[in-house]
């Protein structure tokens, strides 16, 4: 009866304030007012990711003294175990706080199911239309509204390259190829003198090296288009792309599937045991931690076709619906898109700040050229890391590229991706 | 009326907390899964029409959950029959005095006591599908590099990394960790014939083989029947070793119905997911019906 009372309480103070203000009571939470504590839930529970959130947790008690931060984080299976975890939540109407999801379209399957708030003037309030870039705003709309806040920005598109490797097969490791095309001859040399020319790990490590060559072969516009369907999956522009994918597995290590994660595939272009890796720029870290130079022992350059293009995944925090303490939770989402947060924050975790006006001076070699690729590129999303399209629709074509390391057979790829693309756009 | 009462009542008070959480968490949440099954639930989206049969016909027709089904098979059928020899061979060897009885069968119960995913991690290192005639072929670890440095490099393969065969690989693991547990059963079955017999045909004149063929087996087939099933049983349902195996749940050469309910319902597609499952119960039940059934026309016998 008690809960009823304050419930009615709380609908009717919601009513009052949508009468003065013209919102409902989650629009006007008032960060600055909040008490109590706010449960965060994420999968950073170890290694840099879990330095990063520390990081983040000191700014808020700076920011928010009155409010306690209560780690929610549950670890293992790079999220797949939280994920878990929280749907159960969700589904039983328990929601924390605030929680993490990778930004775009993996958020989808939360929005169809009714459970975020929009946030679109909490960004607002924020500023924080100006402070990310454009086409980043855009990569997040959904429907015209925003329901996360993202905390960190990846890059996909990134190839690792071992210097002594590149030098070995008579290559300049400070001049990038052009194009795919280049880069294929480049290979073939590296093959000649001995090397496994190109790292690859497991299946997603093998979606996000196609979702590179989309990209290298389609151009940002023609890969954009492939998830909202200006882009024909069956047209002759993507069968080129399967033969370019085709081109560039048969550059890569047999034991691909074997390899348990992207970590072992990194380490062939660490130890020399293979010249490039097509990696997401969490490499740097791994690189840095090992004691590996940049410029002597490893170079990076965008993947060949992709220069001016930032193949972007990022983590993000959401406003579930029913949250407990809707004040806390935007306490919490004023914290981490602040510009204190996003420093602290990122120059733990090895990413870059989603604003585009944090000073880059604390930020490493590798990260101050993220953050001015950033700010000009063309920003577009990323397949293999849930940016570009739903959990169902990545796990269908995961599988379908997975099947393809087999026999390779580029129109039965090419076929299976038209059908799963048409089945999740209707 | 009240003396039946008291006859039936206190049994049934005594199983009844039983009775009850058995229906409410298995039976009703089968039937739930069941119903989940027939609706159109494919997104996070709550939707719940009632399709029907549909996302059966669907599942069967479709090309990756043949190939499920088939892998399904082909494991079975490898770890049946590796558990089946090698638990066979290694009880008939312990079986007759030898020495150092107990320590062998130590050895080989050990593995069963190690958990999937704890032996899977090994496991995955040791099925590592590089061949040392591969580029980058000086890297190669596990049974590949063994095989080769014993002299045997012609037996080397890519192990589970192939489309076709592939699960046949994680059987090996399986039967490894399961033979000893079938050798037990086939001990305990062996112990259980009475010496008399044995002589009683030798002195009819009986050949080592016919005395096998006629007396030994005939007395060994209900362990058999026991040890198919508790195998079978497991391999319908093995999840864990191949995820412990494999990195990543989406590879498409292992792919089994058990792991493809559990990347359908990741991707929030719970009408395949429960559909899958109810496969797998139909499947399992198949097995272990006539099993339970056959049991007890035994013991009323």
């Amino acid at each position: 009866m008690r809960r009823i009372t304050m419930l009615a309480s709380v609908a009717a103070a919601g009513l009052l304030l949508s009468a003065c203000g013209g919102g409902s009571a989650v629009e006007d939470a008032n960060p600055s007012e909040a008490t109590g504590s706010v449960g965060v839930f994420t999968w950073w529970a170890d290694g840099s990711e879990k330095v990063g959130l520390d990081a983040l947790v000191d700014i808020f008690a700076e920011q928010y003294p009155d409010l306690e931060f209560n780690n929610l984080a549950v670890a293992g299976g790079a999220g797949s175990q939280a994920k878990s975890v929280l749907a159960a939540n969700l589904k039983s109407g328990n929601p924390p706080d605030s929680f993490q999801a990778h930004a775009g379209a993996e958020l989808q399957d939360y929005i169809a199911a009714d459970q975020l708030e929009d946030l679109s003037s909490f960004y607002e309030d924020a500023k924080l239309n100006e402070a990310f870039p454009q086409d980043l705003l855009d990569r997040l709309t959904v429907d015209g509204q925003i329901y996360s806040v993202p905390s960190n920005i990846h890059r996909a598109n990134v190839v690792w390259a071992n210097v002594d490797v590149l030098e070995k097969a008579g290559l300049d490791p400070e001049k990038p190829p052009a194009d795919l095309d280049a880069w294929f001859a480049d290979m073939d040399k590296i093959k000649e003198s001995g090397t496994t020319p190109l790292a690859v790990a497991g299946t997603w490590t093998q979606v996000q090296l196609f979702e590179n060559i989309l990209l290298a072969t389609l151009g940002a516009e023609g890969y954009n288009g492939l998830w909202d369907g200006t882009t024909d999956w069956a047209g002759a522009d993507v069968t080129k792309a399967i033969e370019n994918y085709k081109k560039a597995l048969s550059y890569t290590n047999s034991d691909r599937d074997t390899l348990s994660d992207w970590g072992p595939a990194t380490q062939l272009v660490e130890d020399g045991a293979a010249a490039y890796n097509v990696m997401g720029d969490w490499a740097e870290a791994k690189f840095s931690q090992d004691g590996k130079k940049p410029g002597e022992d490893y170079v990076y350059f965008p993947t060949p076709g992709t220069d001016g293009v930032f193949d972007f995944l990022a983590d993000s925090f959401t406003l579930p619906k029913g949250a407990q303490n809707p004040d806390g939770s935007k306490a919490w989402l004023t914290t981490i898109s602040s510009v204190d947060g996003q420093q602290a924050f990122n120059a733990a975790k090895g990413s870059i700040p989603a604003r585009t006006d944090v000073p880059a001076d604390k930020f490493g070699e590798y990260q101050k050229s993220a953050i001015e690729d950033f700010s000009t590129d063309t920003i577009v999303s990323s397949l293999a890391h849930g940016a570009a399209v739903p959990v169902a629709w990545l796990n269908e074509l995961s599988t379908a590229v997975s099947k393809f390391g087999g026999p390779q057979d580029v129109a039965a790829l090419q076929e299976s991706a038209a059908s799963i693309a048409e089945k999740f756009q209707q | 009326m009240f003396k039946k009462v008291k006859t039936w009542g206190p049994a049934l008070a005594l199983i009844s907390p039983t009775l009850i959480l058995l229906a409410v968490f298995v039976y009703a949440l089968i039937a739930e899964n069941v119903r989940i099954s027939m609706t159109n639930q494919h997104t996070a989206r709550p939707s719940s029409d009632f399709v029907g049969l549909e996302n059966y016909f669907r599942l069967f027709g479709d090309a990756d959950f043949q190939h499920a089904l088939r892998n399904l098979l082909l494991l079975t059928v490898v770890f049946l029959a590796g558990t089946l020899i090698f638990g066979f061979l290694w009880a008939w060897i312990l079986e007759r005095p030898a020495f150092g009885e107990g320590f062998f069968r130590s050895v080989y119960l050990f593995p069963m006591a190690v958990s999937f995913i704890a032996s899977g991690v090994v496991w995955r290192w040791l099925l590592s599908s590089l061949q040392t005639d591969q580029s980058g072929g000086e890297r190669t670890t596990g049974l590949n590099r063994l095989l080769d440095s014993v002299g045997l490099g012609f037996l080397q393969n890519s192990w589970w990394s192939d489309p076709n065969w592939g699960i046949a690989a994680i059987a090996v693991p399986a039967i490894w960790q399961l033979s000893g547990y079938v050798m037990a059963l086939f001990l305990a079955g062996f112990r259980g014939i009475p010496e008399e017999l044995r002589e009683a045909a030798r002195i009819d004149g009986c050949s080592e083989w016919k005395l096998y063929r006629h007396v030994i087996f005939p007395q060994l087939s209900p362990v058999m029947l026991s040890a198919v099933i508790i195998i079978g049983h497991m391999s319908l349902k093995l999840f864990d070793l191949i995820r412990a195996i494999v990195p990543d749940a989406n590879t498409y050469d292992i792919q089994v119905p058990a792991t493809m309910m559990w990347v359908k319902y990741i991707g929030s597609d719970y009408a395949d997911s429960a559909a899958i499952g109810t496969i797998m119960l139909v499947l399992v039940a198949l097995v272990v019906v006539p099993y339970l059934v056959y049991t007890s026309r035994q013991e009323k016998r």
